[in-house]
């Protein structure tokens, strides 16, 4: 006997009551939302481009330099707002297509069974073995012309494999429990029990997954901006980090210059993930602290 | 000798509140007794066992003693009950199928878990041989993996392992709700077996199958939203009870052999109460037909004839 | 386990062919025609129109159909022929990734499985109390959310500029004529290869200290320990048991993990110039060495398909469960 079979258990509310007290949770999302709102604050407050030669290179942090200037003579403030937004961006649509792609071959290779499974798994296999950067190395080097969208759509194409991987996991304990028996016997389409019965209540773990995924992406997106195969226009935060190391950024010891944009993805990587841990303890009653 | 519980009262800590999961159960289980405690999910049956066995958080010890073999246990304390597990004390859990570490081979496991009783492994594996030929277990099986055995065998295992070092009282939880109807009769013969070998003086086999009781128990403890309804011999529990909760339970079960009095009551009217904030007195009087004013103070749980014990007013009106 | 290793070669066989592939066609493929451009690049070079040649007919043997194309390619690719080098030029392509490659090793062989172990020991002992719980867990986030080469080029500056303790650059001192095993040499390449080696290290420690700790709380919830509990069994044998069992699905992530560990590599040897397949595909790429870039692809995928095979053998020595033809997987 538990306690749940007790008491009735008041779902919607206790959640939210459990994610508001919910330490990990609140320091995440704070985070979070602090570089969200300055992504679309950010800009206002300045009045360069990115690539603008404003001052002599390598002036430190000052009041007119907010984040001083690169050796370039370029205001770092100005590239490190507007790189964050290309964050963001990776984030969204890579994490969002990895999840989505993740979702469509977990769903269906749990929900079917059989030989879909079986190919759909060897799939997935696959694209879990291959790093996926060095794949994406060889196409963005071969492109000429490279945006942040299609950079974050070849992420989300190659990111996929393990959430599928746990959602067929998932979708496979949910479609032999008694309401998707009755859902079925009862003649429903398997798109329609997919949609209607098993998506429900999988929608806590689709979140984290997206999460995970979002993380992810800007990791990746990160890595390849650095190796100089990012986007060829505007900026990022990788892109940063790699015009510093090539302009001798660390023998000059222009700190400022790299410390901003790591220092931000680590950020938003991390409240990502510490959100996630706090998110996986509201849902999931057996890992909260009593 | 024997079990003695003392008004042990265990709550169950929530952030919404103490779920009052057992309150002042007091009865004994004398030596070669094998008592069966039956009541529908929720009653607290579990929350005794787990008492007895390993009282930790969520769950609190409010008041209350155990005594086993004229020695008081300290239950609330998890680390010197250690001492008294296994040996004094075991238990054939609830979950025996995955009881076993499943990358070790059962011998090794086996002989991991004697050691650390200071047990020779050496020394008691012709002990341990004779009773895998008593539960018909090959040898072989010690040097197997649990995968390799099936749920029935995996079972049998367990309840060799758990009773390895003599234990005064076994309390077997609900092992036969995973098996198939022949094995459910075997493994509850095997319980049987061990008491009249004296591998375990006691024995409380905790179930909603009554039928098993019935085949097995020398008598049957019946709860009620945590509270004892009523104690006695198995053949009066089933023909001739007299608390008005036994009697509609036993009622309800069309026949005596057929199974499972754990899903909802048909044939009692309400649900139990919530245990976060139970009714005052009997908590059985308002889905009680005989219910009195008398009601709103908890019964005690009184002896009405030799080994007979029931918690309510309306029967000791009857007896007084 | 016949079955289970069946499976993972039918897995990795065919990603090697979807490797290959993806490395055939991507040239041959992608807009704006790069095989052009490849063939001007030659042009100006000492020589470099007979290597071409040489490479084209066997490799890319344009003039002939595009099935006759593909089968040429494999065959050249059997035969060792990667293609010529621009960054080097002339050496062959794999002559200069098999020079590159024991760096590679040496960084990555240590850096990974010293993390491995240090993360799961530490994620052990987190798990066990609750003030290093706190002190243990975000620091591991905060780790595993890093970019390898943000942390490469922290450690670079602190230790190598601020501090001036390690060099940053390269493998060994450029005044030691070549590699060999004399005390001045080995001596040059350990300070050299420490902050690549610490950095890729500690991302990864992050990892799996947090798993390990996840892991172990899981397993402790398991009904085998509860039930050696219910036993009275002493929390050093419980924990035990967890640990061993938490171990397994931890080689799994590690299995999973190789593709981000070597992008992490590869970023990591780009900030100190160190000269594996990472320091490569960067000159590769600032060159426009295509051969060279897809030579490194194919070495990558290589050595982690042989890495995940390896994990794989070693899984099946642990775990009993694959052995017995039952249940248990990995990645």
């Amino acid at each position: 006997m538990t306690a749940s079979t007790v008491i009735e258990p008041k779902k919607r509310s206790e959640t939210l009551y459990f994610a508001l007290r919910n330490n990990k949770l609140r320091i995440g999302v704070l985070v979070l939302l602090f570089f969200i709102v300055l992504t679309f604050v950010g800009p206002m407050f300045t009045d360069y481009e990115p690539y603008q030669f404003v001052s002599s290179g390598a002036q430190p942090p000052s009041s007119e330099f907010w984040f001083g200037t690169t050796t370039l003579g370029h205001d770092v403030y100005t590239q490190f707002v507007l790189g964050l937004s290309s964050t963001f961006i990776v984030g969204i649509i890579g994490g969002g297509l990895g999840t989505l792609i993740g979702i469509v071959v977990g769903f269906t290779a749990g929900y079917r069974g059989g030989v879909v499974d079986e190919l759909l798994n060897i799939l997935t296999n696959i694209v879990l073995v291959i790093p996926a950067l060095a794949v994406l190395l060889l196409i963005a080097a071969y492109l000429e012309v490279r945006g942040i969208i299609a950079e974050s759509l070849f992420i989300g194409c190659l990111a996929w494999p393990w959430t599928a991987r746990a959602i067929r996991a998932q979708t496979f304990s949910l479609r032999n429990r008694d309401f998707v028996d009755l859902a079925r016997l009862s003649g429903m389409k398997a798109r329609k029990i997919i949609f209607s019965e098993i998506a429900p209540n999988m929608m806590s773990y689709l979140l984290l997954a997206f999460i995970l995924q979002f993380g992810g992406a800007i990791l990746t997106a990160a890595t390849l901006d650095f190796i100089g195969l990012g986007p060829t226009e505007g900026i990022s935060l990788g892109l940063m980090m790699n015009n510093a190391v090539l302009w001798g950024a660390l023998l000059l010891k222009v700190w400022w210059w790299f410390v901003p944009p790591g220092l931000a993805i680590t950020a938003i990587v991390g409240a990502l993930y510490i959100t996630n841990v706090g998110l996986d303890e509201v849902f999931n009653p057996k890992l909260r602290e009593m | 000798m024997g079990l003695q519980v003392e008004n042990l009262t265990v709550y169950y800590q929530t952030l919404r509140g103490s779920v009052q999961a057992l309150e002042d159960a007091t009865f004994s289980i004398a030596d070669g007794e094998i008592m069966g405690l039956a009541g529908e999910s929720g009653c607290g049956k579990s929350t005794l066992s787990n008492s007895l066995v390993r009282l930790v958080p969520p769950l609190k010890l409010i008041r209350g003693r155990v005594i086993l073999d004229d020695q008081e246990l300290p239950v609330a304390d998890v680390e010197r009950m250690n001492a008294y597990r296994f040996r004094q004390l075991s238990v054939v859990p609830q979950y025996a199928m995955n009881a076993m570490n499943p990358t070790r081979k059962i011998g090794r496991m086996t002989s991991e878990l004697l050691r650390s009783k200071r047990v020779d492994y050496r020394a008691a594996l012709p002990e341990i041989k004779r009773r895998l030929d008593l539960v018909k277990l090959p040898q072989e099986v010690l040097k197997m993996y649990p995968i390799e055995l099936s749920g029935g065998m995996k079972q049998r295992m367990v309840m060799v392992l758990s009773t390895l070092l003599n234990p005064s009282l076994l309390i077997a939880d609900e092992i036969t709700s995973a098996l198939d109807v022949s094995t459910q009769k075997a493994v509850a013969e095997m319980l049987v077996e061990f008491r009249n070998r004296e591998f375990v003086k006691s024995i409380i086999v905790i179930t909603h199958d009554i039928s098993i009781l019935y085949q097995i128990a020398d008598s049957i403890m019946i709860m009620y939203a945590g509270q004892l309804a009523e104690k006695a011999s198995t053949e009066t529990i089933i023909h001739s009870p007299e608390h008005p909760y036994t009697k509609m339970l036993i009622a309800s079960l069309p026949e005596v052999g057929v199974r499972y009095a754990d899903t909802r009551l048909t044939g009692i009217p309400g649900k139990p109460p919530l245990l976060l904030d139970p009714p005052v007195g009997c908590r059985f009087r308002h889905r009680c037909p005989v219910a009195f004013e008398k009601c709103v103070e908890a019964p005690p749980f009184l002896e009405i004839a030799k080994d007979h014990f029931v918690a309510c007013w309306e029967v000791f009106r009857k007896y007084a | 386990m016949k079955r289970y290793f069946g499976r993972k070669l039918l897995v990795y066989i065919l990603t090697f062919v979807l490797a290959v592939t993806i490395d055939w066609m991507i040239p041959r493929f992608m807009p704006g025609d790069p095989i052009s451009i490849l063939i001007s690049r030659f042009g100006p070079r000492q020589g470099g129109y007979e290597a071409l040649q040489g490479y084209f007919t066997s490799a890319f043997g344009l003039d002939v159909p595009i099935w006759q194309q593909y089968l040429n390619f494999w065959r050249a690719l059997f035969q060792g022929d990667l293609g010529i080098s621009i960054y080097v030029f002339p050496t062959p392509v794999i002559d200069v990734i098999m020079r590159a490659i024991p760096y590679d090793i040496a960084l990555l062989l240590p850096a990974i499985l010293l993390s491995w172990l240090a993360g799961n020991n530490f994620g052990a002992i987190a798990a066990r109390s609750k003030r290093l719980d706190d002190t243990i867990l975000p620091l591991g986030y905060i780790l595993t959310a890093t970019p390898y080469m943000w942390l490469a080029i922290l450690l670079g500056w602190f230790f190598g500029i601020v501090l001036g303790i390690f060099p940053i650059a390269g493998a060994f001192d450029q005044s030691i004529p070549a590699p060999s095993f004399s005390w001045l040499f080995i001596s040059s390449f350990l300070v050299h290869w420490f902050l690549p080696f610490i950095s890729l290290f500690l991302v990864q420690f992050g990892g799996w200290a947090i798993g390990m700790r996840n892991m172990i709380i899981y397993e402790l919830e398991a009904d085998y320990s509860h039930y050696l509990e219910a036993l009275g069994a002493p929390t050093r044998l419980v924990r035990r048991y967890a640990f061993n069992n938490a171990v397994l699905p931890q080689i799994t992530g590690l299995a999973l993990q190789l593709g981000v560990v070597v992008a992490g590599a590869l970023v990591t040897e780009v900030v100190f110039s160190y000269p594996g397949i990472g320091y490569l595909i960067l000159q590769a790429i600032q060159n426009q060495d295509y051969f060279l870039l897809q030579g490194c692809f194919l070495f990558i995928i290589f050595g982690v398909l042989l890495a995940n095979f390896l994990i794989d053998v070693a899984y099946v020595l642990v775990d009993p469960r694959t052995r017995m033809g039952m249940q248990g997987e990995v990645g």
